[in-house]
């Protein structure tokens, strides 16, 4: 791509590294949209999304609530609800496209197997009258038709890899504590071996401490087992303990994506920086900002920019909708990173 | 000890009482366990020997993990929980929560709730939200209106005649909250109460909140006690802030000491446990304490962090419950470390 916004042509040698370039690409999406339909009209919850993850890298996604970043990863793992209105685009996993299998093949081939979720309120998902052994184990029973000793003996093993004790398998949901059904959760999106985990909310529902001996956890399987995680959550502090990109969500579009380093230190979106300024630092002494206003409905989103009325850099230019551009090594929605 | 004196250190006790607007000695609130509903099984001892003041105008932020008693100890302020032991002196004033008349209280307490849709009625606008506690609080009919608008306008909800005749469900989370907001402080109280009051919203807005509060507090000169969990915020809205653990305020200091110099090893391994977002952050772990919180039913005796702890003193810790220690004036921690 870069290549040709330079006006170069393409030579053998950069087919030869676009090929090694794709080796390294585990997730790629392209022009990803979900709208649903109800009552009130169209709700377009994700429109045009594209992003890049390599391998053995995590993706933090971030965004405030009704932005569309749950919508976005229920898309990438095609768990829809049932009034769908457009769901269309591309989603490349490890250089195939998915979206154009069946749904059957998908869930045989790609829903957890090659791609797992901890869904939001994970505490709450686990089935309150099954053992929470049985509930681990079974999508190596269901999906992959395991023998049932063999699945309850990686169910022990990805227990002990997620820091449960191996007896909990025989108790039931009830019996654990908020962290450990976190991890339990945690445990049933590793059994399968997969490789992205797609991690929504996964803390924003406990104590500090056990967040962070989450998060702790998260990052040793991390380096253990070579995983990629897409994280998704409004927490901007702890999401910088996971990410090595983050990608910057406002009213169903990715506003920007960069590196964590870029990203945490000098964000350039006029809407990641107030985002930034807004989260309240233990550490520095700076006082914290906030953004006034709404963000717009997705249902009759504005013309132009969609962060233009509560925009504090807003000129002209924003009255037209602006792409993607190129900043670095990093993508921003924004026609202040036009360049002439 | 003469009579006289007795005496004279029973009014000068009386003083201090009618000074502050708070007054907590030992507060106990256990909850009795039964079963087959009948069969005593034991306590859940929530609070057990809570210790503090707030004066007029105060500040203060208690902050505690699920589980340490910090909302039973609101509920226990306003009169919703029943103490088992110890006392409340509220503005001079013993708050006996079993006695049938307690609106000399509850006119004089704002609550904020955690969560603005569940604590607003669905079915009533924003206009006879804000008058039901007038009414209930038999405030003169003529002065409503004008109450009600000027709290609205207080909690910058405007334009105040478009949302008179709205109704909860028409407002967004911002504005709901405050609402609930607007609601706690219309009946002008000496002290407000506010349970989470920004973790149901955006992180874009917590801070616009936080910042109204501090606002409405200093207007009206009312003491606020905040509840969270969240410390990195606190410290830009108050003054003083109590750790809880297990039942028990474990430290009380002001806010700058507690982020620079943490006493209980607690209150350092929570603060060690909050991010400030960095990317160096991937790759570090975070000190964290083995273990979880102990059960309320049957708490390990002397001190209740020493199994987590890594800096105990074998043969005190685990037998004696440490008392209050002030190694700095002001700062008071429950911790055998600093005897």
């Amino acid at each position: 791509m870069t290549n040709s916004a330079n006006g170069e042509t393409k030579t053998l040698s950069d087919q030869a590294q676009d090929l090694t370039a794709y080796d390294h690409q585990l997730l790629k999406v392209e022009d990803l949209h979900l709208y649903y339909s109800t009552t009130s009209g169209v709700l377009r919850a994700v429109e045009g999304v594209s992003l890049e993850l390599s391998r053995s890298q995590s993706l933090a996604i971030l965004g405030e609530s009704g932005c569309g970043k749950s919508s976005l990863s229920r898309a990438l793992l095609r768990v829809l609800p049932r009034n769908v209105h457009t769901y269309r685009g591309r989603v490349f996993l490890n250089g195939s496209d998915v979206m154009k299998l069946s749904d059957e093949r998908f869930r045989r081939q790609v829903r957890w197997v090659k791609a797992s979720m901890v869904p939001q309120a994970a505490i709450n998902s686990l089935n309150p009258v099954v053992r929470v052994g049985f509930q681990v184990a079974e999508p190596l029973l269901i999906n992959h038709r395991t023998k049932k000793e063999e699945a309850f003996e990686r169910a022990r093993e990805v227990f002990r890899l997620v820091g449960v004790p191996v007896d909990f398998l025989e108790r039931y949901p009830f019996e654990l504590s908020g962290g450990m059904r976190q991890r339990a959760i945690i445990a049933m999106a590793l059994i399968t071996n997969p490789h992205l985990i797609i991690l929504d909310e996964p803390t924003s529902a406990l104590d500090v401490l056990t967040q962070a001996n989450i998060m702790n956890t998260l990052k040793r399987i991390k380096k253990e087992l070579n995983l990629n995680y897409i994280l998704i959550t409004h927490d901007i502090a702890t999401s910088s303990e996971l990410a090595d990109e983050v990608a910057c969500m406002y009213a169903g579009q990715i506003v920007e994506q960069s590196s964590a380093d870029r990203f945490y230190r000098e964000p350039l979106h006029p809407y990641s920086y107030k985002l930034m300024s807004s989260v309240p630092t233990l550490r520095d002494e700076k006082k914290p900002d906030y953004i006034s206003g709404q963000p717009p409905s997705l249902l009759n989103p504005p013309r132009g920019c969609r962060y233009g009325d509560r925009c504090h850099k807003k000129f002209e230019r924003c009255e037209e909708e602006p792409p993607l551009f190129t900043h670095g090594d990093g993508t921003v929605r924004c026609w202040l990173y036009e360049r002439s | 000890m003469s009579q006289e004196n007795v005496l004279q250190e029973h009014t000068l006790q009386e003083d201090t009482l009618q000074e502050n607007v708070l007054t907590v000695k030992e507060l106990r609130t256990w909850f009795e366990l039964k079963r087959f509903g009948l069969l005593h099984a034991g306590y859940v001892r929530a609070l057990d020997g809570v210790n503090f003041e707030l004066k007029p105008g105060e500040t203060v932020t208690i902050v505690g993990e699920s589980g340490s008693g910090k909302t039973t100890l609101l509920r226990t302020l306003l009169g919703l929980a029943h103490p088992t032991g110890g006392n409340i002196h509220f503005d001079g004033k013993n708050l006996d929560s079993r006695s049938k008349d307690l609106s000399w209280l509850h006119s004089q307490v704002g609550f904020v709730q955690q969560d603005p849709y569940g604590a607003l009625p669905p079915f009533m606008s924003v206009r006879n939200i804000l008058k039901e506690p007038l009414i209930i609080n038999k405030v003169d009919p003529q002065e409503h209106e004008e109450r009600i608008r000027q709290v609205l306008d207080e909690v910058r909800l405007i334009p105040v005649e478009d949302l008179l005749h709205k109704f909860p469900h028409m407002l967004s989370g911002g504005q709901q909250q405050r609402l609930v907001i607007a609601r706690a402080i219309v009946l002008n109280p000496r002290l407000l109460v506010a349970d989470e009051p920004v973790s149901m919203l955006d992180a874009s807005m917590r801070v616009e909140i936080l910042e109204l509060l501090r606002k409405i507090q200093q207007n009206y000169q009312m003491a606020v006690i905040f509840i969270t969990h969240d410390l990195s915020s606190v410290r830009y809205f108050s003054e003083r802030v109590f750790i809880m653990y297990a039942a028990k305020i474990v430290e009380q200091t002001d806010v700058n000491s507690v982020v620079h110099n943490p006493l209980h090893p607690y209150t350092e391994k929570l603060l060690n446990a909050i991010s400030d977002p960095d990317p160096e952050n991937t790759e570090k772990y975070k000190d964290v304490p083995p273990g979880e919180p102990p059960s309320l039913i049957n708490p390990p005796p002397g001190c209740r962090f020493h199994p987590r702890c890594t800096q105990t003193i074998k043969e005190l810790c685990d037998v004696e419950e440490p008392p209050d220690f002030e190694p700095d004036p002001g700062h008071f921690v429950q911790c055998w470390l600093y005897k």
